[in-house]
């Protein structure tokens, strides 16, 4: 097959997955789809596990040792059975704490504790280096086979050059998959969906191969049995310690591998998923290996024997003349590596940019306070990180090529990730356990297999010296590295295992039992420890005394979320308040909310850290800690009911006070409107008294008549206009208006305000930014009305925005049958004490009478939107003055009269 | 199935937690089944009969699928809504 085609085929299918990832995030975002969420999803994005190391490398693994391969998918098998005993907790932990990554679940976990979140997520990325290395040399070697058996002409360019093709290529890929935007969730739709279609992709081809070679090569299972009795399989040694130990390593693997983590608790929709992926998952694992052992047997019997076992699955279909089969098992080779290497590089970017880079932010910036666009700085992070963890993986290739057949480089990672194991299902189980404890074991296992395992994996010389093998460092032969305290005749990988892990969860029940912990770690670990207590009072980790500003709490998670989220957030937030508007009183209940929230997006200690900027210090006072002992759950409950008793009062006696504030405010408002009202009419009467009893008298020159007779004309139109605009409150509150409801376009709306505005300080220049493609709505709704509005928000900023290039944006959003259009001017905007009355009649936020107007535009706004069905709110902490006016798409009939 | 239950327990929620332990015992009947082949001796050939021992491997990992299948949609469904307030089998406490 000509090796232009085979390229071909592959971007074409890699286009097609994207295609996939991309309409079905469309969907999703239209709340569309519930399929794409089901249990059968979910368990075929698992099927990540399955890498090209099991797609290639288990047929190797098979013809070299025999059975052993399946202790592989044994252990995975064990412990999704026994989901009822980890995996269950695990998932609903990772649901409640917003975890993003097992780097946050165990930094979390320990106090959102920074220090670990880096050590985690150094070992994930340093365990995932050869993982990765193994994908791409297995994607390379499928294309070598292509490459030999082609006979046109052609050669392979040069592996190294294939596989810098392959990872540049993945790269760019996974970024385009994993960081078009930050969910604060951290959840990919598409890329789970895509994920599911390329497990369907390898399970099919390896099936076919499996089963041409079975029924096709040779003939039936029971030749195929007889073929094993004679085949070198058959010679294989069970090795007990080799057995049990990967058996073990396979289960521990499963749960702390980054990309598994991901599928398995970030990515779940459902927690109720888990009870199908318990069979279903397994079964997946054991179609995917039943035809293993026949492919190998079949292939050592049939191939020359200098054929490398672990491109069987390729060789065999080609040998036979089968092209097309062996572009399936190409394709399905092909997929297994770019389903790993796209979730992995995610999952560890994700860690990267929030343990590793917003840390190294939030100290490093200048400011205390949090400025700028950080959703930005996540992305590029995440972006530099995939490339980066791909280079990493590319250098590793290039550096221990040739030296380890698949099946050991996958193993040489397994034993890596398998560090986080004592300190995750420590901190999922025991309350005792510790940050320190966690610390010292986690670092002491990273740095034993390391030295046992990693280092010597680029060959005896190229990292440790051959005298350091034979002898030990500075000839301390009980620090052999394949011999350590003397343990010489194990196997290396059982003995880095062995080592690693006891040496591990030694260092880590000790730190444990010696150290203290912080007041915040002793709450998470009852939060995690205890996560099926729904009864328990959740532990609160914020003081009920904070003085933090909803504004600058809202501004913060704008720059987080983005802005559309953090308004709905916050909007929410205040509506279970109580309250309207979008700023929640700052409770704890809301702050642990907020935190968690956040803690989707960047990882819990990067949002504790920030919320505590703004809140002030987390306190967790004694009488919390208190609370926390089970001794005391009665005082506790008591308490806590008496505290929210306290704080309720609290809420309501502030919302009274605001309530009080508001009618004080009013009734000085309405004073001086009084005194307002009476000159306005007084002013224009007095000149037209005098300037009418001066025309009495009969004797004053025409040119000077006609002139006073105007001025006397323009103080009745300023008087009627006065009559008018009270006359259209009364009857819009009154709800007898008429509305003349038409199907008419949102732009051209717009437009007639913008050109009737104009008349207000026609002096001015404005910028006006319009969003032209979302404006393309029609709506039914009644269009003058509506365009006073407009006019009205539009003539505002033109008067009272004080930036000196005024600016006006007019932003246009569609959610579901509602329509929001946001007019936001660069001005200093209103403060915070004003923003409650400028609703109401007769409010004038300046004394000044230069703005014309009796102070009636905004009350007559909220009026005719009340009548449109909608809403007209102030948006705070927007950079100005803004205006949001939400209505309904269709309006049927006015919705005042309904009600009346 | 018309019998009267026993009044001193319900009977669904007594069936739902011995369902709960049935999956907990689960896994250990899995560990030991898959750990077995160790202490096959290879006594009367010189090489183990690898085929009949993955025959053996696959009719157990089959047998765990099935059985973990039938638990499954048990255990699925409302798993805090019914469980009972008793300490018995508390999760806290593992």
């Amino acid at each position: 097959m000509p090796f232009n085609l085979l390229v071909l085929a592959c971007i074409t299918y890699v286009a097609f997955l994207f295609l996939i990832a991309f309409a079905v995030e469309r969907r999703a975002r239209r709340g569309a789809a519930r399929w794409l969420r089901s249990p059968l999803v979910y368990t075929l994005s698992l099927s990540v596990y399955c890498t090209a190391w099991t797609f290639y490398g288990a047929v190797g693994y098979a013809a070299r040792s025999g059975l052993e391969f399946l202790t592989i998918y044994l252990g995975p098998t064990l412990v999704f059975v026994g989901w009822w005993w980890i995996l269950r907790k695990l998932v609903r932990i990772g649901r409640q704490q917003r975890v993003t990554s097992i780097a946050d679940l165990i930094s979390s976990r320990y106090g959102k504790s920074t220090l670990l979140g880096v050590i985690v997520t150094l070992i994930c990325v340093i365990a995932a280096t050869p993982y990765i290395a193994l994908q791409l040399q297995s994607v390379t070697l499928s294309f070598g086979v292509f490459a030999a058996a082609g006979s046109y002409g052609w050669a392979l360019p040069d592996s190294d050059a294939t596989a810098l093709w392959v990872a540049v290529g993945l790269a760019f890929f996974t970024i385009l998959f994993g960081t078009r935007n930050l969910d604060a969730n951290e959840q990919h739709t598409g890329v789970v969906i895509a994920i599911a279609v390329e497990a369907v992709v390898k399970l099919v081809a390896l099936v076919a191969v499996g089963i041409f070679v079975v029924w096709f090569m040779a003939s039936g299972p029971s030749d195929i049995i007889m073929r094993i009795g004679y085949s070198d399989i058959a010679d294989w040694d069970l090795v007990p310690s080799r057995w049990a130990g990967l058996i073990g390593l396979s289960a521990a693997a499963v749960m702390t591998l980054p990309r598994m983590f991901q599928v398995l608790v970030v990515e779940t929709s459902d927690e109720a998923h888990l009870a199908t992926a318990s069979w279903a998952f397994p079964l997946y694992l054991a179609a995917m290996s039943i035809f293993v052992v026949p492919i190998a047997v079949v292939g050592l019997q049939m191939l020359p024997a200098e054929a490398n076992p672990d491109l069987f699955v390729l060789t065999l279909p080609l040998s036979q003349g089968q092209g097309g089969l062996a572009m399936l098992a190409f394709l399905g080779g092909f997929s297994s590596a770019t389903s790993m290497v796209v979730v992995a590089s995610i999952a560890l970017a994700t860690m990267v940019s929030n343990h590793i880079v917003m840390p190294l932010w939030l100290s490093l910036r200048p400011t205390r306070e949090v400025t700028g666009d950080v959703r930005r700085l996540v992305l590029v992070a995440r972006r530099v990180a995939i490339a980066g963890v791909l280079g990493l993986g590319y250098f590793y290739y290039s550096h221990s090529e040739g030296a380890t057949s698949l099946a050991a480089i996958g193993l040489i990672s397994f034993v890596g990730v398998a560090q986080m194991l004592p300190a995750m299902l420590g901190g999922m189980f025991w309350r005792g356990a510790t940050r320190v404890g966690a610390a010292l074991g986690l670092t002491i296992g990273l740095v034993v297999w390391a030295y046992t395992l990693f280092l010597p994996s680029f060959g005896p010389v190229a990292m440790i010296p051959q005298a350091v093998f034979d002898h030990g460092p500075f000839g301390l032969a009980w620090l052999r590295p394949r011999a350590l305290f003397g343990a010489e005749g194990l196997d290396p990988l059982i003995h880095a295992l062995f080592w690693s892990l006891t040496l591990n969860t030694s260092a880590f029940c000790l730190g444990s039992l010696f150290s203290f912990p912080s007041p915040v770690e002793r709450v998470q670990g009852l939060a995690f420890v205890n996560v099926f207590d729904t009864e328990r009072a959740e532990p609160r980790v914020w003081d009920d005394q904070g003085a933090a500003d909803p504004e600058e709490l809202l501004k913060l998670a704008q720059r987080i979320l983005g802005d559309e989220p953090a308004l709905l957030f916050f909007e929410d937030a205040a509506r279970q308040q109580g309250k309207a508007g979008y700023l929640p009183d700052p409770t704890p209940a809301f702050l642990d909310a907020l935190e968690r929230k956040l803690a989707g997006a960047v990882g819990a200690a990067a949002a504790h850290a920030v919320i505590a900027e703004v809140a002030g210090r987390a306190r967790v006072t004694v009488a919390d800690l208190i609370r926390l002992a089970d001794e005391t759950a009665q005082i506790m409950e008591y308490s806590s009911r008496l505290e929210s008793q306290r704080s309720e009062l609290e809420r309501t006696a502030r919302q009274l006070r605001e309530a009080n504030e508001k009618l004080t405010q009013l009734s000085i408002q309405k004073d001086a409107f009084l005194s307002q009202i009476s000159h306005e009419l007084r002013t224009p009467m007095t000149s037209i008294r005098a300037f009418s009893e001066i025309l009495m008298e009969g004797d004053v020159p025409p040119a000077l008549a006609a002139a006073q007779a105007r001025i006397i004309n323009e103080e009745a139109i300023r008087l009627t206009r006065l009559l008018d605009d009270l006359l259209d409150l009364s009857v819009l509150e009154n709800g007898t208006v008429q509305l003349d409801l038409r199907i008419v376009s949102l732009t051209e709306m717009v437009d007639r305000a913008l050109r009737a505005a104009r008349q207000t300080r026609p002096e001015r220049s404005f910028d006006i930014l319009r969003d032209l493609p979302a404006e393309a709505l029609f709506l039914r709704t009644d269009p003058d009305r509506l365009t006073q509005v407009f006019i009205n928000l539009i003539a505002n900023a033109r008067k009272y925005c004080d930036s000196r290039d005024p600016a006006l944006r007019i932003n246009v959003k569609q959610r579901g049958a509602r329509v929001i259009v946001d007019f936001i001017d660069n001005g200093s905007g209103i403060p915070k004490d004003k923003q409650q009355i400028i609703f109401e009649k007769f409010a004038r936020l300046t004394d000044q009478t230069r703005a014309g107007g009796a102070g009636l535009g905004l009350a007559i706004c909220r009026e005719i939107m009340a009548n449109l069905g909608g809403t007209i709110t102030y948006l705070p902490a927007q950079g100005g003055a803004a205006f949001r006016v939400t209505l309904p798409l269709r309006l049927e009939k006015s919705p005042r009269a309904d009600a009346a | 199935m018309n019998r009267r239950g026993p009044v001193f327990l319900a009977r669904r929620s007594y069936r739902i937690r011995r369902l709960r332990d049935g999956a907990r015992l689960l896994p250990l009947a899995g560990v030991f089944l898959f750990l077995l082949p160790i202490l096959w001796a290879p006594a009367e050939t010189v090489t183990r009969d690898t085929a009949r021992d993955g025959i053996y491997l696959f009719v157990v990992w089959g047998v765990l699928i099935a059985v973990a299948a039938v638990l499954a949609p048990g255990l699925g469904t409302g798993e805090e809504a019914e469980a009972p307030a008793s300490a018995e089998d508390e999760d806290g406490a593992a």
